[in-house]
């Protein structure tokens, strides 16, 4: 057992501290609920500065454009760009494009799609769910034909988050409806500019602006397929579990946490004694503060795990399901201490933290992240725990 | 940064649950329930002969000298297995306040007898034990309550103070549970676990028996404290590791409606948040081992870990209970076996709500 890290990695670390203080000052950071076009462009230039230095894809080999290094300090990357807020982005392509056109792609398209998304010049967003399919994924219509040397594609894709900014779409579509269902998917990577694909808005309770698109007869050249015909779904369940520490996540919320004990420690509403002094108060904090810690560990589990070249997969989602719910509870606890004033939005001059706990509680409604917390569940019961289907 | 066991660790846990398995089976543990002492003499003797009585004492007293760590690893197991007997007041609570605080003839005394089993130790602690001056020598008064295996013990450690009210720091004395004035009431408790009431009346103490300076005992006994803190952490994750195992086995062939009951959503999402606690429990605990390892100030670490021990002993008992249903509400099943030993280890040595409050907030 060893809970240290490297002098490597904490060089890496006070380094990346360093260019954070420097380039991310506090007004630059994101609010929750609060994602403004000018702030993810903001980050998306953080992104390109981190890439000068080799730091944004750390962990991807050096033939790629990475950093050569690996999954620990990938995921130092993610606590620290988390814990400061940086408007995030780019993150589809270095967590889940990249590792699966390394796992599947071909040299060609290794060439043609790592290095850009290594750089940070390109977005991509991500097409899996659809207006009908969610959580049973493997029930996807989305249809892509062969066509001599094209596919056609017809369907839509729902909950499509960076479409606005995205170049491209890493997609799962069915090739072979005769065949079982998860026996019938491919991958495919789809230029966003291709004639046929459609945007309608779909904005969501965080701010965000997402979009349901719509494939009408979308033409893709066969070089577009990510590894083998029908095999996609198993391509895609072996990639997924790449990048799923959730350390820019929990980091995230971590900082409104500190800055939220800050705040109760500071505050004394009542001219008397700080709101952290307050018995009921205090005893919160601590429960939040045990929860914050449990799922650092439980995150930081997934990146050693990855790091020592085992494949997390119920790990996975115990981190990622605990993460859901302490989001949750945190967010409903500082409601609560701040009473009225949790209520007042960004914006409001009386809005504690910058009204992050407003928006910090909308975020706390997605529930459902790489698989809602009920098929979280039934994914360490079944694969973790071994329980019959 | 490496959350796995080492070669030796792995062989420890391996041949741990082996032994245990087959020493330790829940007949042996509803004997020494039976016999009202919580002990099991045979197995302490081949216990103490593996060396598990000394796994992180010093070699120059016999023990193996290994680390916390390496004993939260063999903790797991005994935990797991409802281990009777004194093994963590013993050989982790008491024998860490003699190595903290004692001089060497108190380590030459004790320590080798703690560790072939020989001597038991335990630690009476509480607001009420005062020690004063007479006549050149020492003597201690006041009672103590939830002393662990007093009955069985050769030396009882009391954390004392000079005088009710007049100063916070402990003096830590030895004392012979035999000696005049020194009485020993059971204290009827869950499944039997042997828990007393020491009542001292004016007991005259020899000149060594205080280990360390007076008044100065706090560090080493707090220190102590924290080291079986982790230790019984460990129990409790072993135990609730069991009950997960047990729950599942089980709800993959119980039959209900047609289907083993472990196809529903229902149980699964229990057995799901079990293994989440179970997880959980599992980080904080090393990591608190892990920082008491490396010298570093743990105390929030162990709070952490003993406030989640508390919870994860809940989600395991309902589980244990809700999944089992009517067949662990009876004796006979060994699910009772299970939360009776979680709820003593979640009053004892701080709980829960306790350790929340020690929190750096």
């Amino acid at each position: 057992m060893d809970f240290n890290f490297t002098p490597q990695q904490n060089t890496f670390r006070e380094e990346l501290r360093e260019f954070l203080t420097a380039e991310v000052p506090l007004e630059k950071q994101e609010v929750f609920g609060l994602l403004t076009e000018e702030q993810y462009q903001f980050g998306r230039e953080i992104n390109l500065k981190l890439a000068e230095r080799k730091w944004l894809a750390i962990g991807w080999p050096e033939e790629h454009g990475g950093g050569g290094k690996g999954p620990v300090e990938q995921g130092i990357l993610a606590e620290d760009m988390g814990y400061w807020r940086v408007p995030k982005s780019g993150s589809i392509g270095l967590g889940i494009v990249g590792p699966a056109i390394m796992v599947f792609g071909t040299q060609d398209q290794k060439d043609r799609y790592l290095p850009a998304i290594a750089k940070g010049e390109v977005e991509y967003c991500q097409g899996f769910s659809e207006p009908n399919v969610g959580s049973d994924l493997g029930s996807l219509e989305l249809r892509a034909e062969r066509d001599g040397d094209e596919y056609v594609l017809n369907g839509s894709k729902m909950f499509t988050s960076y479409a606005y900014h995205a170049d491209y779409m890493y997609l799962l579509a069915r090739t072979d409806p005769q065949a079982q269902k998860h026996r019938g998917i491919s991958m495919f990577i789809a230029d966003l500019k291709t004639l046929g694909i459609g945007l309608t808005p779909l904005p969501y309770i965080n701010g965000e602006m997402a979009a349901q698109t719509t494939f009408d007869n979308v033409r893709l050249p066969l070089s577009c397929l990510i590894g083998e015909e029908n095999r996609g779904w198993y391509h895609a369940m072996t990639t997924l579990d790449y990048e799923r520490s959730g350390l820019w996540r929990y980091a995230n919320v971590r900082r409104v946490f500190d800055d939220f004990v800050e705040f109760c420690n500071d505050s004394s509403p009542d001219g008397g004694q700080p709101l952290a002094e307050h018995p009921l108060v205090r005893h919160q904090l601590a429960q939040r503060r045990l929860g914050m810690e449990t799922w650092k560990l439980l995150c930081w589990n997934v990146a050693w795990m990855q790091s020592s070249g085992a494949l997390p997969n119920s790990e996975a989602s115990v981190a990622f399901l605990y993460g859901s719910e302490e989001r949750l509870r945190f967010a409903e606890m500082a409601m609560e201490v701040l009473g009225p004033y949790a209520t007042l939005r960004s914006g409001s001059p009386l809005a504690p933290l910058l009204g992050n706990i407003e928006g910090i509680h909308r975020e706390a409604m997605h529930l459902h992240g790489a698989g809602t917390t009920e098929i979280h569940r039934n994914i360490i019961a079944q694969r973790g725990l071994g329980m019959p289907r | 940064m490496d959350f796995a066991l080492t070669e030796k660790q792995e062989i420890l846990h391996r041949s741990a649950r082996e032994f245990l398995e087959v020493e330790c089976p829940t007949s042996v543990v509803r004997e020494a329930e039976e016999s009202r002492e919580g002990h099991a003499p045979e197995l302490w003797r081949k216990m103490a002969g593996l060396g598990w009585l000394g796994i992180s004492l010093p070699e120059q007293f016999g023990g193996t000298g290994g680390s916390l760590t390496d004993q939260t690893v063999l903790f797991e197991e005994i935990g797991r297995a409802l281990t009777p007997g004194p093994l963590l007041t013993s050989s982790v609570l008491a024998a860490q306040i003699v190595l903290n605080a004692g001089n060497d003839a108190h380590k030459a005394a004790l320590i080798p007898g703690v560790i072939s089993g020989e001597i038991i130790l335990t630690l009476a602690r509480g607001e009420r034990l005062e020690t004063a001056s007479r006549d050149g020598g020492l003597t201690l008064s006041g009672d103590s309550l939830f002393v662990p295996y007093a009955g069985l013990a050769t030396q009882i450690i009391c954390a004392t103070h000079p005088a009710i009210g007049a100063s916070p720091d402990t003096t830590l004395v030895l004392v012979d549970p035999n000696a005049d004035g020194v009485t020993l009431t059971a204290m009827e408790s869950i499944a039997n676990y042997p828990q007393f009431l020491v009542d001292f009346d004016d007991v005259p103490l020899p000149d060594d028996a205080v280990l360390g300076e007076i008044a100065e005992g706090t560090p080493a006994l707090d220190l102590a404290v924290q080291r079986a803190t982790v230790v019984q952490c460990a129990e409790t994750l072993g135990r609730a590791q069991k009950v997960l195992e047990m729950v599942v086995e089980y709800a993959g062939h119980r039959v209900a409606f047609g289907r083993p009951i472990g196809t529903f959503q229902a149980v699964q999402h229990r057995c799901a948040d079990l293994r989440v606690a179970v997880d959980g429990g599992r980080m904080l605990t090393y990591q608190a081992a892990w920082k008491l390892d490396q010298g570093l100030p743990s105390g929030d670490e162990v709070s952490m870990a003993k406030a989640q021990a508390g919870m994860l002993s809940r989600v395991a008992t309902e589980a244990g209970h809700s999944i089992f249903a009517g067949i662990s509400f009876t004796v006979e099943h060994d699910m009772q076996l299970y939360s009776a030993r979680a709820k003593i280890a979640e009053a004892n040595l701080g709980d829960t709500e306790y350790h929340l409050d020690q929190l750096t907030i």
